[in-house]
């Protein structure tokens, strides 16, 4: 029987079950989880060894930049990102090159092997839907899904200096339909159209150009939007003034201002896992990339961390959660629809330097990137990002990432947990780093090391929770999804000061399991699974949206394309599976 | 001194990948088991006995193993890449990529070379009496940083984009170079005592270029700074009057290289 599997003994992390290490089998059958197998089930199903082994969930990156039209730039860009670091073909695998955006095949075989079977691309830009789907249908081995930008989209502006919020809900509601999208992203809100003049906003109450709306209005807008539709996901917020020295007041900021927005998510169309903890989110902000949005001082001469100011604010209220954006040093390619953040790195570095416009609906940057620990400004934000992820109090609130390639490739994971479990690994490499690593960031007298309860919760469980795939991502509760990453690691024996084996552990899982299917054993790919590919379907009042569609349509003469040729058809998808909201509006 | 002669035999009709030949790795081995060793071909790999009669076993290490390669190899590239100690010799002309990413050791090119040779090199010495054509000491595609150490000497001309995103190390062309020579230069040292055509440390952002004949077209983000007589960066010595400038202007990093050019050879500068 296919996707029917036990996996014996192991150490069992499953935080939404609040689960610790407890020594138990974990029973999968047809690909969900169960309570167990029956006798005659036993006999047939394949069996795994996880005596002294970490059992999780399978991994959830609820940000990372894996597909569309600014990845594919930065390949393009990039020849050199690719002839060193490089894959045969196999004959169950394609071949693939990459270091920090790998082609799809390979970027689906290295999540893989790490053990991550969900990942979520964290910028669509609605004109490049379709091709962000194209290459997310031939990312092989992990489910998938996309935020889509809208933080400064013509026709929301509009909705929103008018005040025509009915529409405007409308609106993003057949938007994310149209282009097969999951959840509302928002980039430097009022900002990038900004830049579509060569400028940019630096405070939350100024007014853009032409559409005169604020960051303000646009984030309190957005966020009100999107619990009025009852997304399964808070806004995910891309914070203005990105890094730039001093940053941190205006994203502090930024986070009180969906502080009155209550969560409410609807009840979607799915079965829920079993879990003991609430599986559904009460955020109504899930910021990313803290750390670049965290960065103190006034210039790059007194630059500083800010991070305890964000998280001092993220501490004690509960409305926000966050992703990290951790640096981990070597090569990097930044990509973001911040379009005007990227060009002042390009000023700041002279490197090439790619940019876009999104007709009528936002832009993007790419540039090549190198962080150096003799750096002193790279190795404040190396101890920032793990700043962000000690500093909160309640892993709960955070989500580990790399902002992935803007901090470091994905590939890195395994080395980021090992700093955030081990003091060690983190006062190692202080000694390696400029000492403004030191001097100008807390983390040297941090001593917090992470569980493996904790990583669990940074990896998958809260991504999933955060982003409202819990029914079935990041537990292992009966009737989640069959994704187990089992890892080489025996809690009973683990001296996090050999963070070597940290790494090792988590680079290569022993076993990745993808709906009770083993995928991948040891770094090898072994199978090449089914995969979901995820989106939100919201119904709204048919009368609105109508309106809605008479405004878009004459509008679209803005555009270059064509109204009909705009939709994303679900044949663009690899098993699409729409999470379905009444929206009652 | 142990000495491993590769007599070309073979057919070469399709390029010979051979990034094996380097003393690192004929070293320990006897001839048999160094015709064993295996070059790509298009899609397939063969041994090398299949191109070359080998003559001699290697040395003990890479330090005692020299390769001698008698005759032309143009349609063999890769040769010593990455090597980190001894000798190659090669009586004839190599191909592309000869001593791309060398650490150590010496090649020596009795004859001409195609492009790319010394690319992102890191250390020792390549040696071409002739000429060679583009890319010499150069990054690769779409990187910026090209060699980083060592020495490459060609006798003769050099082509098109001589130690672009030159990070550190030293070129020296006898005769002439075509265009882009020294182009994203960032540090290193280039000397060339021939004539440049154009865009001669075109967005340049550090590191030293001598051009010692005439410059047909000047890249124009530079600025002159000063004269010296006598240039002498170590053992290369630079004889005659250079006008100094500072450049590239025409990017963020302003004016970090140093660009000097014979006086007498370019009087309207």
């Amino acid at each position: 029987m296919t996707g029917t599997i036990v996996i014996k003994n192991g150490h069992v992390f499953d935080p939404l079950n609040e689960i610790k290490g407890d020594r138990m089998d974990i029973f999968i059958r047809n690909g969900k989880v169960v309570t167990e197998l029956s006798a005659a089930e036993l006999k047939d199903a394949k069996e795994i060894d996880a005596s002294g082994k970490t059992v999780m969930p399978g991994g959830v990156d609820s940000h990372s930049h894996v597909a569309g039209a600014k990845v594919n730039v930065g390949r393009m860009m990039r020849p050199e990102d690719h002839y060193k670091f490089y894959q045969k073909k196999t004959p169950l695998t394609h071949s693939g090159c990459g270091y920090s955006v790998p082609s799809v095949y390979l970027g689906g075989y290295e999540y893989s092997k790490m053990g991550y079977t969900t990942v979520f691309e964290a910028a669509v830009p609605p004109m490049e839907a379709r091709h962000t789907h194209e290459e997310m249908r031939s990312t092989p081995m992990i489910d998938m899904g996309g935020y889509l930008v809208l933080g400064n989209n013509w026709f929301l502006m509009r909705y929103l200096k008018e005040g025509d919020i009915e529409k405007a809900a409308a609106y993003i509601a057949w938007m994310m339909r149209t282009h097969k999208t999951y959840g509302i992203k928002c980039v430097n809100p009022a900002g990038v159209e900004n830049w579509g003049w060569g400028e940019n906003v630096n405070a939350l109450d100024q007014a853009n150009i032409h559409f005169e709306v604020t960051p303000e209005d646009i984030i309190k807008g957005l966020a009100e939007l999107n619990e009025m539709l009852g997304f399964s996901m808070p806004v995910h917020l891309h914070a203005n003034n990105l890094g730039h020295p001093g940053c941190w007041e205006i994203t502090r900021d930024s986070l009180k201002i969906p502080k009155s927005v209550k969560a409410k998510p609807k009840d979607p169309n799915v079965e829920w896992a079993e879990t003991k903890v609430n599986p559904k989110r009460h955020e109504s902000v899930y910021l990313t990339h803290c750390q670049f949005n965290a960065f103190g001082g006034t210039s790059w001469r007194d630059f500083e961390s800010g991070v305890k100011g964000i998280t001092d604010y993220v501490n004690s209220h509960e409305h926000v959660v966050m992703d990290s954006g951790c640096v981990p040093f070597g090569d990097a390619t930044v990509m973001t629809g911040d379009g005007p953040a990227i060009h002042d790195l390009y000023v700041l570095t002279g490197n090439k330097w790619s940019n876009t416009d999104v007709e009528c609906e936002c832009g993007s940057g790419v540039l090549p990137f190198t962080y150096l620990k003799s750096n002193p400004v790279h190795s404040v934000q190396w101890a920032m990002g793990l700043e962000v992820l000690l500093y909160v109090k309640d892993a709960w609130k955070s989500i580990m990432t790399t902002d992935s390639p803007n901090g470091g490739p994905f590939i890195k994971y395994p080395q980021v947990i090992a700093w955030l479990m081990s003091n060690k690994a983190r006062q190692d490499t202080l000694n390696e780093c400029h000492k403004w690593a030191s001097d100008r960031a807390g983390l040297a007298s941090e001593t917090r090391e992470m569980t493996l309860n904790e990583i669990a919760i940074v990896t998958r469980a809260n991504a999933a929770r955060t982003i409202g795939l819990s029914h079935s991502k990041g537990t292992l509760g009966i009737g989640a999804d069959g994704d187990v990453a089992v890892y080489d690691i025996n809690p009973a024996k683990l001296e996090v000061s050999d963070y070597e084996s940290i790494i090792r552990a988590f680079e290569n899982a022993a076993y990745t399991v993808k709906g009770g299917e083993v995928v991948c054993q040891k770094g090898e790919i072994v199978a090449i699974p089914e995969k979901k590919t995820y989106y939100t379907d919201i119904t709204v009042n048919a009368e609105e949206e109508k309106k809605m569609i008479d405004d878009v349509k004459n509008w679209f003469k803005y555009y270059t394309i064509g109204f009909s040729n705009y939709p994303t058809p679900e044949k663009y998808l690899a098993n699409p599976t729409p999470i379905k909201i009444d929206a009652e509006v | 001194m142990a000495e491993v002669i590769l007599k070309p035999t073979g057919n070469f009709d399709l390029t010979v990948e051979a990034e094996v030949v380097t003393p690192d790795n004929f070293a320990g081995k006897n001839a048999q088991d160094i015709g064993k060793l295996l070059v790509w071909q298009g899609p397939k790999q063969f041994p090398i006995s299949d191109f070359f009669e080998v003559v001699g076993n290697g040395g003990s290490s890479a330090q005692d193993t020299t390769i001698v390669i008698d005759g032309d190899v143009i349609r063999v590239k890769r040769i010593g890449e990455g090597m980190t100690a001894g000798k190659i010799q090669v009586k004839g002309s190599t191909g592309m990529h000869t001593g791309a990413a060398m650490i150590g050791g010496e090649i020596l090119v009795e004859g001409n070379t195609d492009s790319w040779p010394g690319m992102e090199m890191k250390g020792g010495l390549l040696h071409i009496t002739g000429n060679a054509l583009d890319h010499v000491g150069s990054a690769y595609r779409g990187s910026w940083h090209g060699m980083t150490g060592g020495r490459i000497v060609i006798d003769g001309n050099a082509g098109n984009q001589v130690g672009g995103g030159m990070s550190g190390g030293e070129i020296i062309v006898g005769g002439n170079v075509d265009n882009f020579c020294g182009t994203r230069m960032n540090g290193g040292l280039i000397a060339v005592k021939g004539n440049a055509i154009r865009t001669v440390g075109a967005e340049m952002t550090g590191g030293t270029l001598v051009i010692g004949g005439a410059i047909d077209k000047f890249t124009p983000g530079f600025m002159q700074t000063a004269v010296e007589s006598d240039l002498r960066f170590n053992d290369i010595e630079c004889p005659g009057e250079y006008k100094k400038f500072a450049g590239d202007y025409a990017i963020p990093q302003k004016g970090k290289g140093v660009l000097y050019v014979s006086a007498q050879n370019n009087e309207d500068l």
